[in-house]
């Protein structure tokens, strides 16, 4: 059940792993709690529920204070509910304020079963937290990421879920001292869900790529991804797709861009006969750079990038591979 | 649960503005709901799509509600249209301003009082709220399991479901025994379009409603609506994008100015 403020203490955050192994995630959660216990005058505790407790050690040198450790052969599934039923206890037993997990697709599938079976608020997919006053301020985008809305929360923990790579890791420093505390596990009996098969997805990535190179419609043909590959090869990036590319089974889903699909961050972002729809900027607008390609000059596109060459993509591309082989 | 050939399907649905043609005022950090019309949220009709399919395979009822305006009957009507065969709409100024956790108790609610379900199928988010927790709430408050972000689903019977989902940096098949709930992406299926007799036939279709009052034998009132939601949005902001040159290159040296300007911006690529 949820708890009023004066009865929580504590900035928690949990800690996602993939078979033991922690994802990155896990840091920039780190900084900002680190962040936060600080202005809260607090301390800041890691969950880590884990096959594997190696990297215990390293969420201390990664800012945390206390770790929570439990290890058990069920978290090496993504099965929701063992994960749920130790948080809950857990966050009952030790009341904190705050309670922070990753916007991943099982941070975003397990945080609202913990928030849901705790009767608190859940704030989804933030970009922005902060302490205002003495009040918890969560900042997220809405309506297809066109605004930005700030929340607040009436009773603990106040969970939120954060987006990935929205801000900085925590500097490793070894100096820190912290402790690990281990926890005895409850085992969950009670799973209607079973996994029968685990397969490992081609690796794309996209997300973690400086350099995106895309293509849309304008691409008339699936072997002429290979242009796109090559013009990737040449400037180091990765291939992106708009939606209906990926929807004709020409690309797979790991490389679509867009609402439905990846959010992109790049330093360079390469539009090639991709008109711009909303649904396609709303995955790739925080684009350090965007540079578009189209043949029609009214494509919005346009309008979102800071530059572009009106003409068709299977001239301009093999130029562009050209002249930079060149240089 | 389920007998067999009586398999009860219910897929929650929201009514959403069109978001291409909502008008965002950036000036004044507004959204102005009325420059656009109302549509069933995209990621719902795959929600319904799988329903519907899977009652024709095997059997069974789709039951659509929705918790909204009164005007949210035309999105049941149209899911009606789409092969649904009841439809709830939830309507009550007790409702109103409800965050996630007191829409999915509200939706969870309605469920236990339609009673005798076993799947519950919801789109992975909606457009407008985008936060795509109602889903799994909806799962934890009936005590059932669910599986989130679904892009295939392989098999099903009156027992149970085989999906696909991505999570974690793999391809998980898992199966899901009812009763249960899952989440599915636009990548499980194509939502067909409803005919035109359909449509028709649909205007007339009687949509059910329940209020608060309906609803406060199962449920505890204080969950319900504004005062039952532990988060309140305190404000508002409607951020300018980050301004673009919008340069524009042309004619042969196009090529050549534009490999320059990216050099001199991110030093060499």
């Amino acid at each position: 059940m949820a708890y009023d403020e004066e009865e929580a203490e504590g900035v928690w955050i949990y800690c996602e792993q993939e078979k033991g192994e922690l994802h990155p995630v896990s840091y920039e959660l780190l900084n900002k709690g680190r962040e936060l216990a600080d202005d809260l005058d607090t301390e800041l505790t890691a969950l880590l529920l884990t096959p594997d407790g190696d990297d215990a050690q390293e969420l201390i040198y990664r800012g945390a204070d206390h770790v929570y450790l439990l290890e058990h052969d069920s978290f090496n599934y993504p099965n929701e509910n063992p994960f749920r039923e130790n948080i809950v206890k857990l966050i009952e037993e030790d009341k904190p304020e705050i309670f922070l997990m990753g916007a991943t697709h099982f941070g975003r599938s397990l945080a609202p079963r913990v928030a849901a079976a705790l009767e608190t608020g859940l704030t989804a997919d933030c970009t922005g937290l902060k302490i205002d006053g003495d009040e918890f301020v969560q900042i997220r985008p809405a309506f297809t990421g066109n605004i930005l809305a700030h929340i607040s929360t009436d009773r603990c923990p106040k969970m939120s879920t954060v987006r990935y790579k929205e801000f900085e890791e925590f500097e490793r420093d070894t100096s820190r001292d912290g402790e690990i505390v281990k926890k005895e596990p409850v085992a969950y009996s009670g799973e209607n869900v079973s996994i029968l098969e685990e397969m490992i997805e081609e690796e794309v990535n996209i997300q973690e790529a400086e350099i995106v190179v895309s293509a849309g419609r304008g691409l008339r043909d699936p072997q002429d991804f290979e242009m796109i590959e090559k013009l990737c090869s040449e400037v180091g990036g990765k291939v992106g797709s708009s939606r209906p590319l990926v929807d004709e089974g020409w690309i797979s889903r790991n490389h679509q861009v867009g609402y439905s699909g990846n959010r992109v961050k790049p330093n360079l972002y390469i539009a090639c006969g991709i008109s711009g729809a909303p649904q396609h900027l709303a995955g790739m607008k925080d684009s350090e750079i965007i540079v578009a390609i189209n043949t029609d000059p009214s494509a919005p596109i346009f309008d979102h990038a800071d530059y572009g060459i009106v003409g068709d993509l299977y001239e301009v591309v093999p130029d562009l591979i050209k002249q930079l082989k060149e240089e | 649960m389920a007998t067999m050939d009586n398999l009860n399907i219910i897929v929650p649905i929201k009514e959403v503005p069109d978001i291409e043609k909502v008008n965002f005022d950036r000036e004044e950090g507004r959204i102005d709901r009325s420059s656009a019309s109302t549509e069933p949220n995209p990621f719902d009709l795959n929600a319904l799509e799988e329903a519907v399919k899977m009652k024709e395979e095997i059997g069974g009822t789709v039951t659509v509600i929705s918790m909204g305006p009164p005007q949210a009957e035309d999105t049941l009507k149209d899911a009606i249209a789409r092969g649904a065969d009841n439809a709830i709409l939830l309507t009550d100024k007790g409702f109103a301003g409800s965050d996630t956790w007191a829409t999915s108790y509200t939706l969870a609610s309605a469920i236990k009082k339609i009673g005798n379900y076993d799947f519950i199928i919801c789109g992975e988010k909606t457009v407008d709220g985008d936060t795509g927790q109602v889903g799994p709430e909806i799962a934890e408050i009936l005590d059932i399991p669910h599986v989130a972000y679904v892009n295939e689903t392989i098999e099903r019977d009156e027992q149970g479901i085989v999906v696909e989902t991505e999570v974690w940096s793999r391809t998980y098949k898992k199966e899901l025994k009812f009763p249960g709930l899952m989440t599915v992406t636009k990548d499980v299926n194509e939502p067909r379009l409803p005919s035109v007799n359909d449509k028709l036939q649909a205007k007339n279709a009687e949509i059910e409603t329940w209020g608060l009052d309906d609803l406060l034998d199962i449920g505890d009132e204080k969950h319900f609506g504004i005062k039952g939601s532990p988060t309140g949005v305190v404000n508002i902001e409607v951020p300018k994008e980050k301004g673009r040159e919008s340069k524009i290159f042309e004619g042969p040296n196009a090529v050549k100015k534009l490999i320059e300007e990216i050099k001199s911006d991110i030093g060499g690529i």
